[in-house]
């Protein structure tokens, strides 16, 4: 059985928080669970479909946050416990719907996840989206670690329903990848089957219908402001005269840096786990018992400048600061001694922090950026891309491993936003320049949201070179299915979508299937794109060998090794490639055979033909 | 308790994860209150990984510069790169098998001699257990095992308050039986290890 439908209430497990989400969720008989992967929200869904296979949850790894937001939706609004994960930029995609579906509601509890990553540590933003439930007006809650994660989730998917509206939880990375002790509680059995009840002068949003609905959802504001202020979520610690506001993660920072400091009969703590609409009485009552007040909070600063104006509304004059503060900034995310330096200042109480050590004196250190994995497809396509058309043409990319070709030797990604850009940005690359334009997007983005832009290049007649690298998986994210996917040998039996169908359904004509391993058959089909006067899609397919490993696929190939009589030391192989698996012993390329996968490009790609496979 | 505050550093494969998430589970067994952060993702592509496990009276889940109580690095440039996590009471404990980055093969820099790396480590820190974990790991049949041995380091080096038998007890539960016992090997051989440095 999964470790999270264990049945035991009272039992403590160190749960992920992401885990601690989705035990919550099946606690509260979540019955219908959509997502996009997206880190750091991916070990929520990575969950849900593996219980769904073994439970009466509904799971469903949707073709992106749009999709999901309106599948979740049509099974929200029959009755069913809803949950739609998704990263902060996930949100962007599914903004659409979601600013409607604010409107219209829900009737089953719809908690939709949006996983924060202050610091980008993968992402290509950092955008706080405690904006977005100030944007859509649905309530939102922030736990503050592993237990609340859990206890939220139960305690959001029921506030949904009370209120008949989607409710946002938001997390940041740090509280998604931490482990901690979790209590289970009771489980609740799974409601599957809902029923729709029509009504479609509320369901279908023609304006005058959108009109009643804003009505609708400015009175819902304020049935969630009056839950809010009672919300156990929301909570002053102490009794001192100096307050500090803060929320998420940073309220683990603030509670060690008032411990740490000696101050805990000195401050007062509001904690804020319902961040939206805030309780603004709460508030008041904070002000009222505080001399001054610091704002703990990463990223923007929303509540500083939300309980400055509650303030100023009911006259009250006191300090009250945040951003500025020490080192308290809009950028990345913040540390306990930051935090502790940031009270010490503000309320001027003596501290010095600890002394690091005197680093000086050490040589530069090698760096270490995340690369293509040993025998990587990828790594096969871009170098025989870039052999025949050299150095010069645009390459946009896209999101997902492939995006590690921005870094030397291959440095073949030359323009990236988000998702899908890749395609769309290709149309104005080849209009506006006399460059060639050669644009890289994965199999799994290219479902999420390439499609429109490819339809796009057909139609307005744009002519470059779409590269669709197909390793069969959404590799960066832990290889979930996507719909071009066989899933079979992950347990379910979905329909497989065909690529080159959807490419040459577009209307794409000169379309090429490689396999980027044949590097001269590769190359033969790159010059014919790049002869073709047009627009042009190869789809360059070889299945990851991770993931391939991962399911149990495919047979060990033999390693490769450098024949020393051979080598000349051209060095083509480890200066064009740069495979991991290569080294330098001396001035000597050698060849790791532990970390090499036999995927024999560097032995095409040499010319005295020195790199051979290993007998035996 | 006192508060421990514990950075594992290493490289993608190496196995860090497993081990800081193994002594989250001995600390909850045994009753001593734990944090463990991990960071997923983009940085498990060959790159550096990180993660912290917090214990005692502390609640927030990472380390700020100069807070390390205890440093385990599994590989010795990583511990250099890592010193500034470090104060003059830190405890590091480190790897001395190197693995070079791709960087150093393609010329994009240097790998420093373990020598001068360890003597380094040791000029600026307070007390360093070094040991050659890969070795370790080879000698009981497992080169899988560099984490268990660096865990059995941990525990030898007395800084936590969880026992060899705490830790065992979670290894045999938690990690995959075909290895247990050069699991369970790796990790005495490291808590030896550390008990004579």
């Amino acid at each position: 059985m999964h470790k999270l439908l264990t049945d035991s209430p009272g039992k403590e497990m160190l749960l992920l928080g992401n885990e601690a989400i989705a035990r919550g969720a099946m606690e509260a008989g979540l019955a219908f669970a959509t997502c996009y992967p997206g880190t750091p929200s991916s070990e929520i869904p990575e969950q849900f479909f593996k219980i769904s296979q073994e439970s009466d949850l509904y799971f469903e790894y949707s073709t992106n946050e749009k999709v999901a937001l309106e599948v979740g939706a049509g099974a929200a609004v029959c009755g069913l416990r809803t949950m739609v994960t998704m990263k902060h930029v996930g949100v962007n995609v599914a903004a659409d719907p979601l600013m409607t579906l604010a409107y219209v509601g829900t009737k089953g509890g719809m908690v939709i996840i949006t996983a924060d990553d202050p610091f980008l540590f993968s992402s290509q933003n950092e955008q706080d989206n405690r904006f977005y439930a100030r944007l859509s007006g649905l309530p939102m809650l922030e736990p503050t670690n592993p237990q609340e994660m859990k206890d939220i989730t139960i305690h959001a998917l029921e506030l949904s329903e009370e209120l008949e509206s989607p409710v946002f939880i938001r997390t940041t990375t740090r509280l998604n990848h931490i482990r901690g002790s979790v209590k289970l509680g009771k489980m609740t059995p799974i409601k599957t089957k809902g029923s729709f009840q029509k009504n479609p002068f509320h369901f279908v949003t023609v304006p005058a219908v959108g009109r009643n609905l804003h009505k609708l959802l400015l009175q819902k504001y304020d049935q969630a402001t009056e839950k809010s202020e009672k919300s156990p979520y929301n909570e002053i610690i102490g009794s001192g005269k100096w307050g500090i506001v803060t929320n998420g993660v940073s309220y683990n920072y603030v509670r060690d840096a008032v411990e740490d400091l000696g101050l805990a009969d000195k401050v007062s703590v509001l904690k804020i786990g319902f961040s939206w609409p805030l309780p603004k009485e709460l508030i008041v009552r904070f002000l009222q018992q505080v001399e001054k007040v610091l704002v703990v909070e990463e990223l923007e600063p929303i509540m500083e400048n939300d309980i400055k104006a509650i303030a100023q509304e009911n006259g009250l004059i006191l300090p009250i600061k945040g951003k500025g503060v020490g080192r308290l900034s809009r950028l990345f995310e913040y540390d306990p001694g930051m935090v502790r330096e940031a009270v010490a200042q503000y309320f001027g109480v003596e501290y010095e922090g600890t002394a690091g050590l005197d680093l000086s004196g050490i040589p530069d250190l090698p760096g270490r950026p995340p690369n293509l994995c040993p025998g990587c497809p990828h790594r096969a396509t871009y170098y025989s891309v870039k052999q025949v058309y050299g150095p010069e043409a645009i390459h946009p990319t896209d999101i997902g491993c492939y995006t590690l070709g921005l870094l030397p030797p291959i440095s073949m990604a030359d323009f990236l936003i988000c998702m899908g850009s890749s395609v769309s940005s290709s149309c104005g690359f080849s209009e506006a320049s006399d460059q060639k334009v050669v644009s890289f997007i994965g199999d799994s983005t290219f479902f999420h949201s390439g499609i429109t832009g490819l339809i796009n290049a057909v139609h307005n007649n744009h002519k470059f070179t779409l590269v669709i690298l197909d390793n069969g998986t959404t590799a960066m994210t832990g290889h979930q299915p996507h719909p071009g996917v066989d899933t079979v040998p992950l347990g379910v039996n979905l329909t497989q979508v065909s690529l080159e169908n959807v490419v040459r359904g577009c209307g794409v004509k000169d379309v090429h299937v490689v396999k980027p391993f044949k590097v001269n058959k590769t190359m033969e089909a790159v010059k014919a794109a790049m002869e073709y006067d047009g627009l042009s899609v190869i789809i360059s397919r070889e299945i990851c060998p991770l993931f391939e490993k991962a399911i149990g696929q495919g047979k060990k190939k033999r390693s490769f090794y450098v024949n020393l009589d051979k080598c000349k030391n051209h060095r083509d192989c480890i200066d064009k490639l740069a495979c991991p698996a290569m080294y330098l012993e001396g001035e000597q390329v050698k060849i790791n055979k532990y970390l090499c996968i036999g995927c024999s490009v560097c032995a095409q790609v040499c010319p005295e033909n020195a790199i051979l496979p290993l007998k035996g | 308790m006192e508060t421990k505050r514990l950075v594992f550093v290493g490289v993608g494969g190496q196995g860090n994860l497993l081990a800081s998430r193994l002594l989250g589970e001995a600390a909850l067994t045994e009753g001593v209150p734990a944090v463990v952060s991990e960071i997923h993702g983009m940085a498990q592509r060959g790159g550096i990984v990180e993660s912290a496990v917090l214990m005692g009276n502390v609640t927030s889940p990472i380390v700020s510069p100069a807070e390390a109580d205890v440093l385990i690095s599994f590989e010795p440039v990583e511990t250099l790169r890592s010193l500034g996590k470090c104060n003059k009471d830190t405890v590091i404990i480190t790897n001395t098998h190197p693995l070079p980055p791709f960087t150093v093969a393609v010329g994009q820099g240097t790998y420093p001699d373990v020598e001068e790396i360890l003597s380094l480590i040791r000029e600026k820190a307070g007390k360093v257990i070094a040991l050659d974990g890969d070795t370790i790991a080879e000698e009981v049949g497992n080169p899988l095992a560099l984490n268990m041995v660096m865990l059995g380091a941990l525990i030898g080096s007395g800084t936590i308050p969880i026992t060899a038998e705490d830790m065992k007890n979670t290894i045999s539960t938690s990690t995959k039986k075909a290895f247990l016992e050069s699991n369970l090997a790796a990790f005495d051989k490291g808590f030896e290890a550390a008990k004579a440095n």
